[in-house]
């Protein structure tokens, strides 16, 4: 255990001090600001109607950006753009050790291969719960500030829904940055990793879908996917899908949400056992 | 005999059809310098890999401080530096070195201990990636050395460094030999190795050829004779030492015969009528042992 603890401290290190975390993470804030709040705000102030509204009446509008919709809010951007995000993450976390040579000196100071992997996920389990908590920590500011300027009066959402859709944003950005991680592990270096990784979460996914509409037996499969899982589950938590006006890209309602939170489990112990069996087997060359 | 701190026993790497390291058997003892000679792509690395844990064999057997390699009580004894440093070229060397020693579960306070002794500790602030090659090659070393490890193992650690760089790491390895370290040191230099090395491996193409002593390799003192005329002293020198056992090098003859018999060669000499112009004891370089070694291994 005290092995485990070591490898977290030493990882955590390595990351704090990594410009390319930084990047990612201040990314996936900027993106939540620009989206949710700057967005609405443009065209709620532009009266609605227009194209950035989507056709939304202004008062739909404002309402996406009240303390109210923090839940649905939180949960909006994790499965396509967020998820994406994370993925990077953990690619460039996982496939940069190659590369730099750090795979091997960290395997010569002795924890254990398996002992060093659960030290970088415990690690990473740190980023995601930073990166979740500072979502809903700019979804709380910028909600308080829009209510604040445009006179509405403050209601907060249910503790409880507030906590469903954090913890939702912590399984879909564990499941991502793991998958991540996997590719990362496989791949043995950052760029094929990020590259194929990206064209899946954003491309493949989304084509196998549109190919679905028209050809239903591929139904079964596209029900399989991580993204499918992550973007019921958002669906499930009450952010618009992607079919309704005004929806978000990657929100689905295609599983129930029971259904999508056992999907993401059963994905997070696949890429873990995964990744520690290739970490175990393999040499370090 | 102290304890063998590393044993390999047919030790064999197979990559698809390519033959890697073939059957590879030598121990290192408690406080010997070990030097591990050989050219490039000889083996050498994929060995250290292979006693390391971090390459499976495909046969054979090794140990390492006493348990299999690879085993976290082996390595957390070990320090290593195998096939060039690897680094987060983000962090300075010092935050890299930081991270190891988190890693290795020692004192962050012999991060400064382990860059002063490289002669790195003014530059420990600077990122990795603004390093010279030769600082990087040190900062692999320090961290090697980070937790005082009872094993040493630094695979080609001149490599890449200048002349000053290499006369330092040599000096490095030997004042660590001195305080009694044991040191598993690979190299293709020759020099180095005759220096630094109590006992040496020579292995070339996968094969280890030879496990023994500095001055056992170099085998007994021979004699170097220089007399006018040459088929005189080539004449006397055979019939001295035998046919076989004797070789012209130079402007003279080598003859395989020890320094108590020199008298007896001059006496002949000059009773055959040469002139004898130079007669000293003349001891093999490794350089001439390692091509014998390797020159007999390229002709089969």
């Amino acid at each position: 255990m005290t092995g485990v603890l070591h490898s977290t401290r030493a990882e955590l290190l390595r990351l704090r001090l990594w410009p390319a975390l930084w990047i990612t993470v201040g990314l996936e804030v900027l993106l939540n600001v620009v989206f949710v709040y700057v967005f609405n705000y443009l065209a709620y102030r532009g009266g609605g109607g227009g194209g950035l509204s989507d056709g939304l009446p202004p008062q739909l509008l404002l309402a996406r950006m009240l303390p109210v919709a923090i839940p649905e809010v939180l949960v909006q951007g994790l499965p396509m753009f967020g998820g994406a995000l994370m993925l990077v993450l953990g690619a460039l976390a996982a496939g940069s050790g190659y590369s730099w040579g750090t795979v091997k000196t960290i395997a010569l100071q002795g924890p254990g291969r398996l002992v060093t992997l659960s030290g970088t996920l415990a690690a990473l389990a740190v980023v995601v719960v930073g990166v979740v908590t500072a979502l809903l920590a700019t979804d709380v500011v910028a909600s308080l500030l829009v209510a604040t300027t445009q006179s509405q009066a403050v209601v907060w959402p249910a503790l409880g829904e507030v906590a469903r859709s954090y913890g939702a944003g912590l399984l879909v950005f564990g499941v991502w940055t793991l998958g991540g991680v996997l590719i990362g592990t496989l791949a043995r270096g950052p760029a094929l990793a990020v590259g194929l990784g990206l064209v899946w979460v954003l491309v493949v996914e989304n084509l196998l879908r549109g190919v679905s509409l028209a050809w239903s037996p591929l139904d079964r499969l596209t029900d399989l996917l991580p993204g499918t899982a992550a973007g019921s589950l958002a669906g499930a938590l009450g952010a618009a899908p992607a079919s309704e006006p005004g929806g978000t890209p990657g929100v689905l309602t295609s599983l129930s949400g029971p259904t999508a939170l056992a999907m993401l489990s059963a994905y997070l112990v696949l890429f873990l056992g995964v990744t520690a069996a290739l970490l175990r087997r393999r040499d370090v060359v | 005999m102290s304890a063998a701190l590393v044993t390999s026993e047919h030790l064999t790497k197979t990559y698809g059809e390519r033959l890697a390291v073939d059957d590879v058997t030598l121990t290192v003892h408690a406080g010997e310098v070990y030097g591990f000679l050989g050219p490039n792509g000889a083996g050498k690395t994929t060995t250290l890999r292979m006693l390391l844990g971090l390459v499976r064999p495909t046969s054979g057997r090794a140990t390492v401080l006493g348990q299999p390699p690879g085993d976290p009580a082996a390595t957390s004894r070990t320090g290593a530096l195998i096939e060039g440093p690897g680094f987060y070229p983000y962090l300075t060397g010092r935050d890299n070195l930081r991270v190891m020693a988190r890693y290795r579960g020692v004192a962050e306070a012999e991060v400064d201990e382990a860059l002063e002794r490289v002669d790195l500790r003014d530059r420990g602030g600077d990122r990795f990636k603004a390093y010279s090659l030769g600082m990087k090659q040190r900062l692999g070393v320090a961290c090697a050395l980070l937790g005082h490890p009872d094993l040493l193992v630094l695979d080609e650690p001149t490599n890449g460094l200048d002349p000053a760089g290499r006369q330092d790491m040599r000096a490095l390895v030997g004042s660590l030999a001195a305080e009694g370290q044991t040191v598993l040191f690979s190299s293709h230099l020759l020099d180095e190795v005759q220096d630094l090395c109590d006992r040496v491996a020579v292995m070339s193409r996968g094969r280890l050829l030879v496990e023994s002593t500095v001055a056992e390799l170099r085998g007994a003192t021979s004699l170097f004779v220089r007399a006018e005329p040459a088929d005189v002293t080539l004449a006397v020198a055979m019939r001295l030492a035998g046919e076989d056992r004797v070789e012209r090098i130079d402007d003279g003859v080598r003859l395989d015969l020890g320094v108590d018999r020199a008298p007896e060669v001059a006496r002949a000499l000059v009773a055959a009528g040469a002139d004898l112009r130079e007669l000293r004891p003349r001891e093999r370089s490794l350089e001439d042992v390692f091509f014998d070694l390797t020159g007999t291994e390229v002709a089969r």
